[in-house]
């Protein structure tokens, strides 16, 4: 048994959680009545993906990923930066086969080598910014589509007087066979 | 000017949208103009887009000039592909727009404008899911084309109709969560989000590629697209969605949400993990035609036990959908499944908006909601029931329509392949068709129904307002058009088949892995 936690659970500790967690959310989806209750559910489905993205950008002993200007203007690094991506790029192409446990250092070198223009940063040392960044924008969809959720789920309360999914369906049914 | 047409398709409905949010709510009369303005130069952009891929090439656009290297750029690709499909959207847009002048804004004007900026928000995502080299891109625009849509279906006056957009959100959400943790899956393991990119990593790297990880990662993509597109024990949600929303919002999500999906499943096996990988490396593809027959089979089955006639043509849809996933599945035996499943998109795409175009007339003029309601329809309006009668014969697959040639060469693919049972299921498919809309054309044709005085039994909640006595009532012909050019051109694309699959032909034989390993 500590052998098992030792080399499965230890090393993706993050992933289990976030398996956890979707599932949790997943089963408010599915099994909860009340249509709040879902919606929360809804949101935690939601937010378990966002923990797998981020931790995959995360490294031990990383910081954050922001690099110093080092005097050169603006336009001559952008100019550096796709020079230095075009020579990277068939590296990338042959990459070794990647396992979960090295996957975070190999994208961090890929995306913070260019940065750099000079190459005394260490990509180790750099987290991966790539999945904070896209999780940015799937935070806002998220809450996008919340919003909307609860729009609808406020007309439902007015036009049923109730958020019990039960209570709801037994009155389309009702008015269905009156119809 | 060429170059930028990419962006162009996706900016016009965006800049149409926000011109409408600026001004629309002063005098919603200004809407239609701007939409159809828009959404005008976006059918021209697709038809221009179209001729320059057929004749150069696929054009590829990186918005801002970030280029692919970089971890995520905004990479916008027309190809073979998607040229066709984009004219099929900016049409049935275009179509629609017309469609919607008298059915929007006659209930509560002041609804007008919003109906407007959801739908040029909708077309813009639809613009974008088709273009979208970028497996994130995607995923943001699956979710910008899903968040409008709930818009827009909950708009609809009909109690259950709010129920049925509460539950679509639910299930549209958990679908786009699944496919991006697929993605997310397929960067952990590539290192890269670009189409074009994870396709080279997986193709040169067989280690990556036998990975369990990048399975898992297909599934889910799998998964949640199949969610979206309604493929059969996924469909749940479809049904009510479309039957109880208003009559524009229908015909345009009916034929254009699902059959997008269905294309970017067919892009994410051809572009992101190849044909070889799927039909080799993992061989389930078998698996899949079943599932497909089942869905066929089950879609006319439980059309067949509707009384409505949105609602049957909603379960059709479900059946369709299977043609489509069946078809594309079965590519590892030859190419004519998977040309058929792309001709059948443009194809049912227009049979579908032909069907709903005149089933939102029957509800709005004649209030005849149900099949029985049809009753004398013929007599009563003869031209929109013709129009009726091609769409219904080409979903049928009658021979000038072009629902017979999408059925023939699924049937092909189905024969090359050996798939009996997929080849059986289209067959008795097409015949439970003919029984269901044989039935319609009796009824209405005939008119033998007894007696039941079915004129009182509307629930008062589901019924909409007369269409008369209004004076801003735009004349009949805002409805009648588009349903002649629909059934014009589900004609046309029948007649003109060859043309068309020939350029699907073209680029399927292309691909470079059809042509060394199947």
């Amino acid at each position: 048994m500590a052998e098992f936690i030792h080399d499965h659970i230890q090393p993706y500790f993050n992933y289990w959680v976030y398996v956890i967690i979707m599932m949790i959310g997943l089963w408010a989806l599915i099994a909860k009545n009340n249509l709040i209750k879902k919606l929360i559910g809804l949101s935690i489905f939601q937010t378990a993906i966002i923990l797998f993205y981020v931790s995959m950008g995360v490294k031990d002993g990383a910081t954050i990923p922001i690099l110093g200007h080092h005097g050169s203007s603006p336009p001559a690094s952008e100019h550096r930066l796709f020079e230095d991506l075009d020579e990277e790029e068939p590296k990338k192409a042959h990459g070794k086969p990647v396992d979960h446990h090295a996957a975070d250092d190999e994208h961090g070198e890929d995306h913070t080598h260019g940065h750099a223009g000079h190459h005394k940063t260490n990509p180790d040392l750099i987290a991966n910014p790539l999945p904070h960044v896209l999780m940015l924008t799937a935070i806002v969809v998220g809450v996008a589509t919340l919003g909307v959720a609860l729009a609808i789920s406020q007309m439902i309360f007015k036009e049923f007087g109730s958020l019990e999914e039960d209570e709801i369906l037994e009155e389309i049914k009702a008015s269905a066979s009156d119809g | 000017m060429v170059d930028q047409i990419p962006a162009v398709l996706v900016l016009a409905p965006l800049f149409g949208a926000l011109l409408i949010g600026l001004i629309g709510h002063r005098d919603h009369r200004v809407c239609f103009p701007i939409a159809l303005a828009s959404l005008s130069v976006t059918f021209f952009g697709a038809i221009a887009a179209a001729q320059h891929v057929f004749t150069n090439g696929p054009m590829d656009y990186f918005v801002g000039g970030w280029e692919k290297p970089l971890g995520i750029g905004i990479h916008l690709r027309i190809d073979a592909l998607n040229a066709l499909l984009l004219i099929a959207i900016a049409t049935v847009a275009v179509l629609v727009t017309f469609f919607s002048i008298r059915r929007v804004g006659e209930k509560n004007t002041e609804k007008t404008h919003y109906f407007y900026i959801l739908f040029l928000l909708l077309c813009l995502g639809l613009f974008g899911i088709t273009i979208a080299a970028d497996a994130f891109n995607l995923f943001v625009l699956i979710e910008v084309s899903s968040l409008t849509s709930y818009g827009l279906i909950a708009m609809g006056s009909s109690r259950s109709g709010t129920y049925a957009a509460f539950n679509y959100v639910l299930m549209g959400t958990v679908g786009a969560s699944f496919y991006l943790l697929g993605v997310g899956y397929l960067y952990l393991t590539t290192g890269s989000l670009n189409m074009q990119d994870i396709h080279t990593i997986l193709g040169s790297n067989p280690e990556i590629a036998q990975s369990k990880a990048v399975t898992i990662a297909f599934i889910f993509i799998l998964v949640g697209i199949w969610i979206k597109m309604a493929f059969f024990p996924l469909y749940g949600w479809l049904p009510n969605a479309y039957s109880y929303s208003p009559s524009s919002t229908a015909c345009f999500l009916a034929p254009l949400m699902t059959k997008i999906s269905v294309y970017v499943m067919i892009r994410v096996m051809i572009s992101v993990f190849g044909l070889e990988w799927i039909f080799v490396s993992l061989g389930w593809s078998h698996l899949v035609v079943w599932l497909a027959v089942i869905a066929i089979l089950a879609g006319s089955v439980l059309a067949l036990a509707q009384r409505e006639i949105k609602k049957m043509l909603c379960y059709l849809i479900v059946a369709e959908v299977g043609y489509m996933v069946g078809g594309a599945w079965l590519a590892d035996e030859g190419l004519w499944g998977m040309t058929g499943a792309l001709y059948h998109i443009l194809a049912d795409a227009a049979m579908t908006l032909c069907l709903f175009l005149a089933a939102g007339i029957f509800v709005k003029r004649f209030r005849a909601r149900e099949i029985s309601d049809l009753e004398g329809m013929f007599r009563k309006a003869p031209w929109v029931m013709a129009a009726f009668v091609i769409g219904a014969l080409a979903m049928i697959g009658v021979p000038p329509t072009c629902g017979f040639f999408s059925k023939f060469y699924l049937i092909r693919g189905g024969l090359d392949a050996g798939h009996w049972e997929y080849v059986g299921a289209l067959l008795i498919s097409s015949l439970i068709n003919a029984v269901l809309f044989f039935r319609i054309f009796e009824i209405a044709f005939f008119g033998n129904k007894p007696a039941e005085g079915h004129d009182h039994s509307h629930d008062p909640h589901e019924t909409e307002e007369l269409p008369v006595a209004s004076n801003e009532a735009p004349p009949v012909w805002s409805g009648n058009l588009p349903l002649f050019a629909t059934a014009v051109i589900i004609i046309l694309l029948g007649i003109y088949n060859g043309p068309v699959v020939a350029l699907i032909r073209t680029f399927l034989e292309e691909l470079p892995i059809v042509a060394s390993s199947l």
